[in-house]
């Protein structure tokens, strides 16, 4: 296997989102590949999020486009997929984590329900398999057996944003997007969610993009990482060399700003 | 590049802005040239601030040169460091050039043995043959299985030092960078871990690495290089 | 109209009928309820159409709660009142939402409730407006009827219209689809069975309602379907359900 023959999993050329006058992100572009994690960083109103959302479908973009390669190797244009194909897409080979998990999870079913969701929707049929993928997922994100009935109303946040990412993985995706996944949650218990990112992220071929303000989780989880300021990219490269030798004078007055503990 | 040349340094020139601080500039390297062959062990040496670490740093690819051409054989091509793609830079990492840092970033939760498996696995090997090499290294400097499901977080200094080479070692790249091997170490684990590069470099490793200890770096160097502060 | 009989059922039967029909009104499968009467009434002063009780008779059926159990014929209507029409309303609050699922054949979360029923139960605990699937793509509400009824729905050689008054939405199932109740696998679809048969005819295939007798607690299980049953004892079918 060489490098030049593996194609990019997921390409933003000249992406934009403009309201009005005003610059949500403007002119981002980058290759992302099988099994890296992309951290994209930045304060509050850098534009992250929009970039998220315009990457995940959720907003269209105003200008430039997102390219996929499917799993049967044709790379397409976003734009150009059906609604159905889009939300097929969304089903099937993507996760998405919110912010908050109440976002991300049916509050109104059990554990189980929200874990096996994804696997009816795509035709799974009996329930003692579909049961036994929620059980399964369930241990592997750390969440006791005998919650599964429970629903996530008596969750904690921790637990239940776990249990988003359960409900996510379970059809296998090959890229998942997290929006500030350990925002709100104690450092005890982001210390928890984190390793277990890191597991499922790690030497399994899952490709991340994942928005935070936290250097510290961009540097536990990512390989790259993209900073961002007023909607525009102000650097990019591998996180040990925006972190470690920052050459824009706003990443390094981000990176200075971390308290070392 | 000759078949056993695996790194090449030319005009490598690295200066800090260091923006923040109204634009200072801190030169480390104006025009540093070097070679490395295989089974060498080049020892680099100068007083604090003369950019040794940054030196290693440099060749890993995580400071940026600011002129010059760093240039290793990694795939059997000629790559130039300087200019690669973060993407290719990831891959000589996991495939050619192996580092060991002064410090242990020792993430809490994660066990010992994933850590030193880990950079086996990041090239794709079997996770099993992966943790029974670690296993082995750690037996090696004297870390007992009975540590290895534990976190290094709490180990003392000496014993994460011992962690960070057998992660070091575990994926037997062609380039190893050693910053400051033995500095936590007594004399015991000292021995072991120079007895290591010994025998990487007999196996035709190439190694750059730093001692202030200057027995240690008697014992192992094949050569010296003398930094000195730039102009 | 009282609230909750619907005006649904009401407004399709009124948009269908033709001089020459005959209607036939029931109410949880029997035609001598209250709002059975008034409704057959209402249609006989304003339109002037013939009625009937007669399940075999009837051109137009508008119904509530049940399904005749008679086996409907070709050209035949039936007319069931549907309070709330759109299946996946529990999960899916919003319209423009649940429209676009319909489209996409995004049908998962309902399956997310028959799970949700055995998790809890043991077993699909849905006993009512079970839902099914038309044609191998749409699922609907098929109305507050037992799932009892659910079987009649396919293949049935009639028109089957649904009306719900005030989500103002009509849809039809047309003669001859295929429905199907949707289960799982290991959990297939099953309809209800009674211990007891008809206290007065005998029959031990229909919905039996249950009448409390007495203080004591007496009861007795008898057809809910009233032309039903009054055939099969007209037919010399007794308790037994052997000709006396």
């Amino acid at each position: 296997m060489t490098l030049a023959d593996d194609q990019p999993l997921l390409v933003a050329e000249g992406l934009g989102k403009l309201y009005g006058g005003r610059v949500g992100c403007l002119d981002v572009s980058f290759a992302l590949w099988a099994g890296e994690v992309l951290a994209i960083v930045g304060e509050s109103g850098s534009g992250k999020s929009t970039l998220l959302k315009c990457l995940s479908m959720q907003l269209a973009p105003s200008s430039g486009r997102v390219h996929y390669r499917l799993r049967d190797q044709r790379m397409v244009a976003l734009d150009r997929l059906s609604e159905a194909e889009r939300r097929f897409l969304m089903r099937t080979d993507w996760g998405f984590v919110h912010q908050d998990p109440r976002e991300g999870l049916r509050m109104g079913v059990s554990a189980g329900a929200n874990i096996g969701e994804r696997l009816m929707a795509v035709g799974e049929r009996h329930y003692g398999r579909i049961r036994g993928a929620a059980l399964d997922w369930l241990d592997r994100v750390e969440i006791e057996a005998d919650r599964i009935d429970d629903s996530p109303l008596a969750y904690s946040g921790g637990m239940r944003q776990r249990l988003q990412i359960a409900r996510n993985l379970v059809t296998g995706p090959r890229l998942v997007f997290m929006d500030e996944p350990t925002g709100g949650l104690d450092v005890s218990v982001q210390a928890r969610l984190l390793d277990l990112m890191r597991r499922l992220t790690h030497g399994s071929g899952l490709s991340a993009v994942v928005v935070t303000h936290d250097l510290a989780v961009a540097r536990l989880l990512s390989s790259r990482m993209i900073v961002m300021q007023a909607g525009r990219v102000i650097e990019s490269g591998l996180t040990d060399q925006v972190l470690e030798d920052p050459q824009e004078p706003y990443t390094q007055l981000l990176v200075s700003s971390v308290l070392q503990v | 590049m000759t078949i056993s040349k695996l790194l090449e340094i030319t005009n490598l020139c690295k200066t800090f802005r260091l923006h923040i601080q109204g634009g200072v500039e801190i030169a480390v390297f104006n025009g540093l040239e070097l070679t490395l062959a295989r089974g060498e062990v080049l020892a680099v040496t100068g007083p604090s601030g003369t950019g040794k670490s940054s030196l290693l740093k440099l060749i890993y690819g995580t400071y940026r040169a600011g002129a010059g051409r760093i240039e290793v054989v990694h795939r059997g091509s000629v790559i130039d460091i300087a200019t690669a793609t973060p993407r290719l830079i990831g891959d000589i990492r996991r495939h050619t050039i192996g580092s060991v840092t002064q410090f242990l970033r020792a993430i809490p939760r994660v066990p010992t043995l994933d850590i030193v498996a880990e950079p086996l696995l990041e090239r794709g090997e079997d996770a099993a043959k992966a943790k029974a090499r670690a296993g082995e290294l750690l037996e090696r400097l004297a870390i007992p299985p009975r540590l290895w499901h534990l976190s290094p977080v709490t180990f003392s200094g000496g014993e994460q030092q011992r962690v960070n080479i057998a992660r070091g070692f575990a994926a037997r790249a062609p380039i190893l960078l050693l910053d400051e091997p033995t500095a936590s170490l007594d004399p015991a684990n000292r021995e072991r871990v120079l007895a290591m590069i010994a025998e990487a470099s007999a196996a035709g490793t190439a190694i750059i690495g730093i001692f202030h200890d200057a027995a240690a770096r008697n014992q192992v160097a094949t050569r010296t290089l003398a930094l000195t502060s730039p102009p | 109209m009282p609230y909750g009989w619907g005006t649904g059922g009401v407004q399709v039967t009124a948009s269908l009928l033709k001089p020459d029909d005959v209607l036939k009104v029931i109410d949880q499968g029997a035609d001598d309820t209250t709002n059975a009467v008034s409704i057959r009434k209402f249609f006989v002063r304003t339109a002037g159409i013939a009625t009937t009780e007669d399940t075999r008779r009837a051109t137009v059926i508008q119904t509530r709660h049940r399904i005749p159990e008679t086996p409907l014929g070709e050209g035949q209507i039936l007319v069931l009142q549907v309070p709330i029409p759109e299946p996946l309303r529990f999960l899916e609050p919003r319209e423009t939402e649940t429209r676009k699922m319909h489209a996409l054949a995004e049908y998962g979360v309902m399956h997310v409730k028959l799970y949700e029923d055995i998790a809890r139960f043991g077993h699909i605990a849905t006993t009512y407006a079970y839902p099914a699937r038309v044609a191998g793509r749409y699922v609907l509400d098929p109305s507050p009827i037992p799932k009892f009824d659910n079987p009649k729905l396919d293949r049935c050689p009639a028109l089957q219209l649904f009306g719900a008054g005030r989500e103002k939405r009509i849809y039809a199932i047309p003669p001859y689809s295929r429905v199907v109740s949707l289960d799982f696998e290991d959990h297939p679809f099953s309809v209800q069975r009674f211990d007891h048969p008809c206290a007065l005819c005998g029959g031990r295939d229909s919905f039996l309602d249950e009448i409390i007798m007495d203080d004591r607690g007496t009861r007795m299980f008898v057809c809910s379907d009233t032309d039903h049953c009054s055939k099969r004892r007209a037919a010399g079918l007794g308790s037994s359900g052997k000709r006396r």
